[in-house]
């Protein structure tokens, strides 16, 4: 009948959240040994693997060769299981090959690629339980992975989505708000300098409400730069413990 | 600080769907209590002393409802005495599932400060959320989450010991169950009822109680009158493979075995079936949904012409009800009989509080009495009170709550009292409430809107204005008009031609989008005018002050300026905002007399001689093309300064001024329309009057022939040429005559979205486009209008709203809803107003004209009073003259006369007050004299001085 309420007059969502409050995190680094770097990363429900390979030689076409910087290539697929619905097709599809564009967009801006000329990085990400904000997700687990294969970035790549209700902006949304016709932002932004790597929106707004929109965006990815911060540091006291014995 | 709870839900779509969602638990969610130490909340919402006297609670109490106590006593409620009540999360979750209007209401007494409602957002508290037990129902388990989050509350209450006693939770339910388990667990628990019943000193809320399920069983025997409604499952199944149809139910108001009810179908073509008899009308309300079944063609029936009115005494419940039916089923003849069928089940019932009077039972000591509504379509109604001697000789509203298959009337409850039956203000409050006219006082988060006093211009709002403070600006309105939302000028350019602006107050500066004032002007729709009451759109500080076009102030203003030559061609157009000071404030007849004086020479007589002369053109040239002018009789009351009584009652009478505004009004909205189109081909708010189907004209062509004159209705302009010529030798008024009818021939004409039509035709003023621009004080699609043209011209933002043709065609629809209604509750009041006037003249003999011919009545309108009225020529206690009826002239021959259209004839009017709820004029014939059917004419009362009040 009447859809879902996505924020009550409380102030309240739909999973009892606040607006500005982003879901649970949780994230392991270095979650296999055989390459060069990966990370696993819960936001809420949604569940990514970001694994990464390189700096290495470039494979295939001579042609992708830069001689000033390396190439990123990035690949994002979903688990076939990660969907309420099963899914036919992991990777391949246009969605799933715009989201590989719009990676390797935002890793190109953060990455220093200048280090590595004529090298490759290959960044992996899989969705292997999908709730909403897969694209902020990815980001967050991928620039992990980054961080855990030690090549230089300029910062953080932070990313979160947020969406606009009653005037009000939400940060982090999930599935069921993403769906409710919510007209949702995704940014991706390296937070210390406040430069913006991506900013992806493809609903209505009116002009007026993109500020507040943006303002919002900004204070949930610096919560996120926090969050990783965090994990890194652990992951770096936990790694280092053992080689100082 | 957060806590995540996973739960699992299956949703079907198609299949079964497994959804997974997050569920945060928090420890900050506070209680809401003034007491409470605890909680670090901000701002409070319960009371420290809650004072609820009851028998059952005597000590300080917080009320706790349930679901369905909620859903049900929705009235008590909101009642002003019900304080301090704590609405669970969960609660509000399921009335808002359940019920829409009784959320919003929900959701209106929770923002109410006084009322100290707290909502709980038990679901999401980490003490009281609990998850559904395997093999639980899930409103099971809602009912013990109420539970819990009761249970929580006492013990939460009882830790912030303060110096007095420890405050109480009280749970209202109505389930037995759900009653027993609370008690199990030592909450304090009662029926809605019980604690109603239990408050002291206010023994009338008892009667707003709902009758609940468990109640009824008792009040009727248990003999089923009505064949039980179908679950919607079957409906739906039916639906679907065309066994049954869906439509709206509408009532008969002449009679209430019959009904019809109007089924959509694709595009145009949608079919009307016709319902007869109490088992097939089957508990059916006016405007509810209902399925309906066909019956086989053989049993199909006509509509009978009979009128029939439900009078029996409560008692008698179905005695005579056999014989009443038998008279309906006259046999018809075959041509005329109609699809008929049965309702099946309701599938959406639509009932709101109706106005009415109690009839009270003849047992003095009875409770149940039975309540007719002021609406005859919409049957009685049993309520249960037990003020019936107070509630006797007064309007009251009830809503219904219920209808058992084995009541032959639906159950109710008294919502309120509006006042004594018969008074001015009561009455009025009747009609606006009948017509669904919003007449509340604006709300304080309207009025907060409001720009503060003393206003003055500033230079941010000169941005993007042009100053026409220096030109001769004037205003022409009916007198005593504060409401002026239009002026004009006019100066001679040095190029020779002339300059004309309509200025219209600009009300969308102050009203913004999507705040609640515009919001609340959206919904009203338009200013209601009622005689000797106003219903404003908006509130009055900017109706009758700040937007308000007066005279020797600076106001702001919408522009439209044309350039114009001598033969009234427009040369340029253009529009903006401006800022003007009017230099006077005329009323028509003001102007008229300053056109006619020959020896005034100043500014505003020679502007005001100029727009006339344009506007004798301008209305010259729409003629030509066909424009009709038709005629509607328009009444105005003389009110008693003291008792506001009606003294006199006079026709409007319409002067040269009256056209000159209203030409240059057609030229500003034909503009406008024009340029708000062009900018927003899919989005544009525009007005169209649709030509009327050749069959509209049939009574109009009738009428004409029986006086030898012919009418042609290929087109607007034929038929605008031949009333012109339709002139009778010895009948002046004829041809006004003859143009009231062709008005009652028309379309209603209509708000519209331009994406979401392709005919923007107007009929009436035969222009091709058309829109409302000039009157945004009262209605609220000028004020779309003005934000379009703002934006069109780029002195104004734009919003979503404003460019989804989804919403604009919504809100298209409400306009034209409003618009219907104020115009019926308008006639309304002019009605109640003229019986007011005959109740204070007595008895009058008047000359009239013959209007319609029906079967046994002729309809005659008095010309002197634009009334009209029904002369009957069979009446109950008379032996019935021999009518012959015949449908092609139309004429009726009563005994040897032969009544046609036009036809003089002097009848007496009086005002019969037999039935109070209904009053109504009667008229008997006087001349032409026809024996055992005429009267002789009374003796006309000599005029008081002062008219009697004989309240």
């Amino acid at each position: 009948m009447a859809g879902l309420e996505l924020l009550s007059d409380q102030g309240y969502r739909l999973d009892g959240r606040k607006a500005t409050e982003l879901r649970k995190f949780q994230a392991r680094m270095g979650v296999f040994a055989q390459a060069d770097g990966s990370a696993y990363l819960e936001q809420g429900n949604t569940k990514a693997l970001a694994v990464v390979y390189g700096p290495h030689e470039v494979r295939g076409a001579r042609s992708r060769i830069r001689h000033d910087r390396a190439v990123i290539n990035c690949q994002y697929s979903m688990a076939t299981f990660s969907t309420a619905e099963r899914k036919r097709r992991p990777h391949g599809d246009r969605k799933s090959t715009e989201m590989s564009l719009h990676l390797k967009q935002t890793f190109e801006a953060a990455v220093m690629t200048q280090l590595y000329p004529r090298s490759q990085i290959d960044i992996y990400v899989k969705i292997l339980q999908s709730d909403g904000g897969n694209y902020s997700v990815c980001v967050n687990a991928a620039t992990l992975a980054v961080i855990d294969a030690g090549i230089p970035m300029r910062d953080y790549v932070c990313a979160c989505t947020v969406g606009f209700v009653d005037e009000t902006p939400l940060a982090d949304l999930c599935y069921a708000e993403e769906g409710g016709g919510v007209s949702s932002l995704a940014l991706a932004l390296l937070p210390r300098g406040g430069q913006i790597a991506l900013l992806q929106m493809d609903a209505r707004l009116h002009q007026d409400h993109l500020e507040a929109l943006m303002e919002a965006a900004m204070t949930a990815c610096k919560g996120v730069s926090k969050v990783l911060d965090q994990v890194v540091r652990q992951h770096l006291q936990e790694a280092s413990v053992p080689s100082a014995e | 600080m957060l806590k995540s709870k996973t739960f699992v839900k299956k949703t079907r779509s198609g299949g079964v769907m497994k959804i997974v969602r997050e569920h945060y638990l928090r420890d900050d969610i506070w209680c809401g209590s003034e007491v409470c130490t605890e909680c670090k909340q901000e701002s409070t919402a319960l009371q420290r002393d809650p004072c609820m006297e009851s028998n059952l609670c005597s000590y300080p109490h917080y009320v706790i409802p349930d679901t369905n106590v909620v859903l049900h006593q929705i009235d008590v409620l909101e009642d002003q005495v019900i304080r301090n009540v704590i609405i669970l999360q969960t609660v509000l979750a399921e009335v808002r599932h359940r019920s829409a209007p009784i959320y919003k209401r929900l959701k209106d007494i929770v923002h109410e400060k006084e009322k100290n409602f707290y909502t709980f957002t038990n679901e999401h508290h980490r003490e009281t959320f609990i998850e559904r037990e395997p093999g639980e129902s899930a409103n099971d388990r809602n009912d013990r989450a109420i539970r819990v989050a009761a249970k929580w509350y006492s013990e939460h209450l009882k830790k912030s010991e303060s110096d007095t006693d420890p405050l109480k939770v009280v749970l209202l339910t109505n389930d037995q169950g759900n009653k027993q388990k609370a008690e199990e667990s030592g909450l304090l628990v009662y029926k809605c009822e019980e604690y109603i019943k239990s408050l002291i000193g206010n023994p009338e809320l008892v009667d707003r109680l709902a009758l609940s399920n468990d109640d009824k069983n008792d009040i009727t025997s248990s003999k089923v009158l009505f064949p039980e409604h179908l679950p919607l499952s079957r409906i739906q199944a039916g639906l679907k493979n065309g066994t049954f149809l869906q439509g709206t139910f509408r009532a008969s108001r002449d009679n209430y075995l019959e009904a019809t009810v109007f089924v959509q179908g694709e595009g145009e073509d949608s079919t009307e079936v016709l319902i007869q008899g109490l088992q097939n009308l089957n508990r059916s309300v006016y405007q509810d949904v209902v399925a309906v079944q066909l019956l086989p063609r053989d049993q199909w029936v006509a509509p009978s012409s009979v009128v029939l009115q439900d009078e029996g005494a409560a008692k008698d419940d179905n005695e005579e009800e056999g014989e009443e039916e038998k008279e309906l089923r006259v046999s018809a003849a075959e041509a005329a009989r109609k699809p008929t069928g049965r309702v099946v089940g309701i599938i959406k019932r639509n009932w709101r509080p109706f106005c009415g009077m109690l009839n009270a039972s003849i047992i003095k000591e009875s409770t149940r009495h039975l309540f007719t509504p002021a609406d005859r379509r919409i049957p009685r109604i049993r309520i249960e009170t037990r003020q019936a001697d107070a509630l006797a000789g007064q309007r009251i509203m009830v809503a219904i709550d219920g209808w058992p298959k084995h009541s032959r009337y639906p159950n109710g409850h008294f919502v309120r009292t509006l006042g004594s039956a018969g008074d001015k203000e009561t009455e009025q409050q009747v009609l606006l409430l009948e017509h669904d006219v919003p007449h509340q006082a604006f709300s304080q988060a309207v009025l907060s809107f409001l720009p503060t006093m003393p206003w003055e211009i500033t230079p941010e709002v000169m941005v993007n204005r042009e100053d026409l403070r220096s030109l001769t600006v004037c205003s022409v309105d009916p007198p005593g008009c504060t409401d002026i939302d239009d002026a004009l000028h006019c100066r001679e350019l040095d190029n020779g031609n002339l300059e004309v602006g309509v200025h219209i107050a600009d009300v969308s500066h102050f009203i913004r989008p999507g705040n609640a004032m515009d919001k609340e002007a959206a919904n009203r729709g338009t200013t209601v005018y009622l005689c000797g009451k106003r219903i404003d759109m908006v509130p009055e500080l900017l109706s009758s002050n700040l937007c308000s076009l007066r005279s020797n102030v600076e106001r702001l203003a919408f522009s439209c300026i044309w350039e114009i030559n001598h033969e009234a061609e427009i040369l340029k157009t253009r529009f903006t905002k401006s800022v003007i000071k009017s230099k006077a404030s005329l009323t028509y007849a003001e102007a008229q007399m300053r056109i006619d004086d020959t020896t005034q020479t100043d500014d505003i007589t020679k502007n005001l001689r100029g727009l006339n002369k344009l506007a004798k053109i301008l209305k010259k040239h729409r003629i030509l093309k066909g424009a009709l002018t038709l005629s509607s009789l328009e009444v105005r009351f003389h009110i008693d300064s003291e008792t506001h009584d009606p003294i006199d009652l006079q026709t409007k009478e319409l002067m040269e001024t009256n056209s000159m505004v209203e030409e240059f009004m057609l030229l500003a909205n034909i503009s406008v329309a024009q340029k708000i189109f062009d900018e927003f081909p899919d989005c544009a708010m525009l007005r169209k009057h649709p030509a009327p189907p050749p069959s509209n004209y049939d009574i109009l062509l009738k009428a004409a022939k029986s006086k030898a004159v012919e009418i042609h209705t290929d087109s607007a302009k034929a038929l605008a040429d031949s009333l012109d010529v339709a002139r009778v030798d010895g009948f002046p008024y004829f041809n006004t005559l003859l143009r009231i009818l062709a008005t009652r021939c028309m379309m209603q004409a209509v708000y519209f979205c331009s994406g979401m039509d392709s005919d923007f035709h107007h009929y009436g003023l035969a222009s091709p486009i058309y829109t409302h621009f000039t009157s945004p004080i009262r209605r609220y699609a000028d004020i779309i209008v003005h934000r379009l043209l703002a934006v069109a011209i780029a002195a104004d933002k734009t919003y979503p709203d404003l460019m989804d043709k989804q919403k604009q065609s919504a809100l298209s629809n409400n306009l034209n809803y409003r618009h219907k209604m104020s115009q019926y509750a308008q006639r309304a009041s002019v009605a109640f107003h003229t019986q007011l006037f005959f109740k204070s003249r007595g008895i009058l003999n008047e000359e009239g004209f013959v209007l319609f011919v029906r079967k046994n009545a002729i309809i005659v309108l008095i010309p002197k009073f634009g009334l009209e009225g029904t002369v009957f020529f069979d009446s109950k206690n008379k032996a019935a003259p021999t009518v012959v009826f015949d449908e092609e002239g139309p004429s009726l021959t009563v005994e040897q006369h032969i009544f046609h259209i036009f036809d003089r004839v002097i009848v007496t009017i009086s005002l019969d007050a037999s039935n109070i709820q209904h009053q109504k004029i009667r008229m008997s014939l006087i001349e032409p004299v026809i024996p055992g059917v005429s009267v002789s004419a009374p003796e006309v009362e000599p005029l008081t001085k002062k008219p009697r009040l004989d309240r």
